[in-house]
Formats: C-alpha cells, sequence, structure tokens
C-alpha cells in the first residue's frame, strides 16, 4: 500500500513498513531545545541517571527566548545550559544566534530526518521534508539520552495548492486562511501534507511558513516534498550532500484532501485571541495598531524582511506607532545589514532587536500596553502571548504589517506595493519563464 | 482507581498562555512559585481557589499552543488530579502523561463549576449522582497508561530503562 511522506520517514527510520495509527518505537536524528524548556529538560536528563547523549553533535540548544537575558533566574538559567553544554558536547547557538527554528533548518535538518524539539514550532522542519515534531521537555529528555522515542504515525491531510498569488498575497495569507477554514483544532495529531504547484514554485522561506503553522491548526507536523528548491537551499546552506528526494508514493492514503486555488486569495488578517478567528483584510482596514512587531519564525527571515523594506523605503512610519523588528537569525540580520534593509528600517522609525523569540513569548521586548493594537507577523496570537493579557494581538503577512506602519492602522499593502516590486510576483515570473522553457 | 472532587469549569481554546503565562517565564525553573499564577489569565482567582483533588474540566482544545511542559505540571501541583476535555491539543496531552496527570476525553457540556464528580480511571466513567449523569471517557493507549501507572515519564523509563509500548 502507497505511502504518505510521514510513513515513508517513520517507515525507514523503524526498518519497517508502518501505517497510520501504529504507536512505533523510532530513532530520534536531531534533538532540539531552547532556554524555557532547556532547563526542564537537563533535569529531567539527570533524573534518569543519565550521562551521555546518544547524538552530542545533533542535540542543539538554543538561547533564543531571553535573548539576551533581561533577569537573574533567566542568566542561571542559561548558565545552567552552557554547563550542561561543556559537560556533554550537546551544540549550543547562544544569545544572538537566532531563533531555534531558523537555525536548526538553516544548519542541521536534512530531508528524511526525524527532528523533535522541546518547542511547539519544531514542526517548521518539515519544509525540508524533516519529519519534525513539537514535545516536552521530559520527552526530549529522553530522546537525547536514548536516541529514540515513541510516535503515533499520523494519519494526513492533503493540501492541494494551486493558482499564483496575486498580488500583495503571500504564503502567510495562505496559512492564516488555511487555518481560518480547518479551525485551530481542525488537524489535531494528524501530518499536513502540502502539495501541488504554487507549493512547488514557493521558496524554502516560504515553505517554512506553511510548515511553522501546522501547530496553528493542531497538526503534528506540516511536510513538504523535497525536489530541486531543497536541494539549492541546502547547497547553498553547504550541505548539498545532505539532498534526497523524498516524495509520497502516487497511491498513499490521505483522511482528506484539501484543495484550494490562491490565485484570488485576498491579505488575510487573524483577529484576536484565536488564530482561526480569520477575516479577510477588507473587514480589518482602519483598526488603529499602536506597534507593529516584524519578526520571529514564521515571517523574519531574508525574503520577509525585503517584503517589508520595498514598501517602507523612504518613508516615516507613523508616529503614534512604535515598529519592532527582530531578524530570525545571525545570517539573516547580517545579510539584511548587507542589504541596506536595517539602514532603512531605522531611518523609517523602527527599533532592531536581536535575532530571537523576546517579543513573541512576552518575555521582553515590545510588550503592549493595556488596551494596545499589535499587528505582527507572529503565528499565534492567544490572550496574554506578547506578555500582556490586556492588549490584542492581530496576525498578518510582513507587506500588511508595513503598510499598516506607515498609516498607524490596518491598510492594504497594495496601497504601497508596485506590482514588479513584490516578491511573490517576482516569484511566478521565475516559475512561468521555466515553464515556458520546458 | 476512585477519584473524588469538585469542578472548576473552563471554557473553549485554553492555551498554554492562560494556563503558564510568558510573563512567568523566569520562574520556569521554581515551578512551586510558577504554580501560584496557574490559570492567572483565564481566571485570576483559581490559584487561591483550587483545593487538591479538584478537577479542572474545559471545553475543547484545551492546552493549545506552547510544547512548555510547565503547563501540565503546574496544574499538578496546584493540587488538581484530573483534567477532563472535549479535546486536547496533541503537545499539552501528551506532556500530561509524561508528568503523571490524567487527561481525559469526554463530552464536558453538562458539567459546571462546583460540581461534585466520581471518576473511575479503569471503567472510563464519570458520575455525578446529584445530577444523574453518567458520561464514559475513551481509553488512553496501552504506552500512555503505562507511563502514567508509573507516574510519568521519567519514572517509566528508570523503571523499564526504555518505552514499554504493549
Amino acid at each position: 500500500m502507497g505511502k504518505t511522506l510521514s510513513e515513508i520517514i517513520i517507515s525507514e527510520h523503524c526498518q519497517s513498513d508502518v501505517e497510520a495509527g501504529e504507536i512505533v518505537l523510532t530513532p530520534v536524528d536531531v534533538c532540539l531545545l531552547q532556554d524555557g524548556t532547556g532547563p526542564l529538560a537537563i533535569r529531567q536528563f539527570e533524573k534518569l541517571g543519565l550521562q551521555k547523549l546518544a547524538n552530542p553533535s545533533r542535540t542543539v540548544f538554543f538561547l533564543d527566548h531571553a535573548s539576551p537575558s533581561p533577569r537573574r533566574e533567566l542568566s542561571n538559567d542559561h548558565k545552567f545550559i552552557r554547563e550542561f553544554v561543556a559537560k556533554t558536547g550537546a551544540q549550543l547557538s547562544d544569545i544572538g544566534g537566532g531563533i531555534s527554528h531558523q537555525v536548526i533548518n538553516e544548519y542541521y535538518v536534512n530531508p528524511g530526518d526525524i527532528l523533535i524539539g522541546a518547542d511547539s514550532h519544531t514542526c517548521t522542519g518539515g519544509a525540508l521534508c524533516a519529519f519534525s515534531t513539537g514535545m516536552g521537555s521530559s520527552d526530549v529528555a529522553v530522546a537525547m539520552g536514548l536516541g529514540k522515542t515513541w510516535l503515533r504515525v499520523p494519519e494526513s491531510f492533503k493540501i492541494v495548492v494551486s493558482g499564483e498569488f496575486p498580488f500583495g498575497a503571500y504564503a502567510k495569507d495562505f496559512m492564516l486562511y488555511l487555518i481560518g477554514m480547518i479551525g485551530a483544532d481542525g488537524a489535531t495529531y494528524k501530518a499536513l501534507e502540502f502539495c501541488g504547484e504554487t507549493i512547488e514554485n514557493m521558496t524554502i522561506s516560504q515553505r517554512l511558513t506553511l510548515a511553522n503553522m501546522a501547530v496553528e491548526a493542531g497538526a503534528k507536523v506540516g511536510l513538504i516534498v523535497s525536489d530541486k528548491v531543497t536541494f539549492k537551499y541546502l547547497k547553498e546552506m553547504g550541505r548539498a550532500n545532505k539532498y534526497r528526494e523524498i516524495k509520497p508514493d502516487s497511491d498513499a492514503t490521505y483522511e482528506k484532501t484539501i484543495e484550494t486555488d490562491v490565485s484570488k486569495l485576498e491579505p488575510q488578517i487573524s483577529f484576536p485571541h484565536t488564530v482561526d478567528n480569520m477575516r479577510s483584510l477588507s473587514q480589518a482596514k482602519g483598526i488603529k495598531i499602536q506597534q507593529v512587531f516584524l519578526g520571529t519564525c514564521t515571517n523574519a527571515r531574508l525574503e520577509d524582511l525585503k517584503i517589508f523594506y520595498e514598501i517602507i523605503k523612504g518613508k516615516k512610519k507613523d508616529p503614534h506607532t512604535r515598529v519592532i523588528v527582530t531578524p530570525a537569525s545571525r545570517k539573516v540580520y547580517l545579510d539584511a545589514m548587507k542589504l541596506g534593509y536595517i539602514q532603512a528600517f531605522m531611518e523609517f522609525g523602527a527599533e532592531i532587536l536581536p535575532s530571537g523569540c523576546g517579543p513573541c513569548v512576552g518575555v521582553h521586548g515590545g510588550v503592549g500596553a493595556d488596551g494596545d493594537n499589535i499587528l505582527s507577523t507572529m503565528n499565534r496570537n492567544f490572550r496574554g502571548r506578547m506578555g500582556n493579557p490586556e492588549s490584542n494581538i492581530y496576525l498578518a503577512s510582513p507587506a500588511v504589517c508595513a503598510a499598516t506602519a506607515i498609516k498607524g492602522e490596518i491598510t492594504d499593502p497594495r496601497e504601497y506595493l508596485t506590482v514588479k516590486k513584490t516578491g511573490s510576483e517576482k516569484g511566478t515570473k521565475k516559475s512561468s519563464n521555466k515553464k515556458k522553457k520546458k | 482507581m476512585i477519584l473524588k472532587g469538585t469542578v472548576w469549569k473552563f471554557g473553549d481554546d485554553i492555551s498554554t498562555d492562560l494556563i503558564a503565562p510568558g510573563r512567568y517565564f523566569h520562574l520556569r525553573s521554581n515551578l512551586p512559585e510558577m504554580a501560584k499564577h496557574v490559570m492567572e489569565d483565564a481566571d485570576p482567582t483559581f490559584a487561591s481557589k483550587v483545593q487538591e483533588g479538584d478537577f479542572l474540566v474545559a471545553g475543547k482544545n484545551f492546552g493549545l499552543g506552547s510544547s512548555r511542559e510547565h503547563a501540565p505540571t503546574i496544574i499538578k501541583l496546584a493540587g488538581v488530579s484530573v483534567v477532563l476535555a472535549k479535546s486536547f491539543a496533541r503537545i499539552f496531552y501528551r506532556n500530561s502523561i509524561n508528568v503523571g496527570l490524567p487527561v481525559l476525553i469526554c463530552d464536558t457540556d453538562k458539567i459546571q463549576t462546583g460540581d461534585e464528580l466520581q471518576i473511575d480511571l479503569e471503567k472510563g466513567t464519570v458520575t455525578n449522582h446529584i445530577k444523574n449523569l453518567k458520561l464514559t471517557f475513551a481509553p488512553l493507549p496501552k504506552v500512555m497508561i503505562n507511563i502514567l501507572n508509573d507516574g510519568g515519564l521519567v519514572a517509566h523509563i528508570q523503571k523499564h530503562k526504555d518505552f514499554k509500548l504493549s
């Protein structure tokens, strides 16, 4: 019987044919931990009496949630992690290195891997066709020591996406639309498998946005096949030798198939306080915004910063709106500096914070005041998420955030974009050229 | 095992941010202190009212969001013996079993704050004699029953030196 991507990857690891619904014990290739979940994982690891890591070169600790530490308690947590890393030979991405889900994909994750991480957005790795899922500290502690975990092989939803993104709409808008359609628990325990011409034409940056938000529909993982786009990305990151093509079998069994055409997609806005509280931009226009946040593992890669840059360059932000930017990683930050984006953001009136998660997890940097409306490129908008339960979080694409930062109220980015300049337009032009060549 | 307790009822989509707010991130290495803020953004008075052995009951998709195992841990530290909900978010569900907190899936519509319930974990029943209510809940997968019976994942691995799936 044909296999889904999840069944293929887990079967390979278990060295037997597994199918959806089975509970299996599987080897784990990569373990991800961060400063919020790492200390508890280390304590559990020590309680287990374990001394050695199963795979130190692929056990990675990220100091990204409190980067740099704003408090004594967190500085001590960081110290605790650094000491454990020094003792065991685990890998460390220290403060400023970037958000775990960005950096793990830049340097550690390969197609066909099983990655488990003590962070819910570990699912981001599905963009490189790695079976990647979030778990708690205890599970990751056991995987660090024993090199394995148990899994229920998930049933899969096939998400078939066709059409070219229209002017002003992006991967983020599609994902908000999809979650609005199926609901915040619409795919609980399931795997999402994204396919279709639109996905094939997407860059890795856009694919990472999709996979990242799979958990916002409740999914265990969001997978995309590995293909020439994946190869190009791995090559750029110095891992061309780690590329392998993985595709689902043509007769694989899916619990559900959802077909969407993005060619008429409008920019989307997720209203407070759940991600599936989704509306189209026209229903949100004019809402006053006190803070705009361009950051997070969802939308703070170079392409996202570029979209923002192209809308705001040479302009000034609204004087009543604060603008905060956190590049997703040190690499993204450096690239953005070289391209002049960071300078343009500062001239625009934005504050640039270190690469990390801070504002998105309510730890530091960008906590809203009571009654504030915040428009963010984040993946979730739960009450209190950014540190104050009395502020409201709206979610949107980097383009909507840029246009809104100029006007101080939710604004249609198409008012500022010219057709030739948008990232998605460029992407689709390239792909149509390629088709012509064939 | 039969458990008796009083209900604290919450609604749908209670996120881990409502259970264990991010602004207490610095207390993650001091869980008894963090437990004083459990459910604070859903009900600021909950932590001071909840008694040892009480039941936390909610609607659908309880625990959505973060992977923070601190969320079920502080629910347990606050004294809650069982969480019942119409459905749970995946990571929270797995974490709860790993910290030894029973999480049961059943129709919670007719349960209200203040109800006294009897829960039979073996038979899979929830009863309330005053309301003449008898609900059943779906059994856990065997591996989760094993982990729960051993008192959580760390104790489970200490005992078996591996996962015991069957």
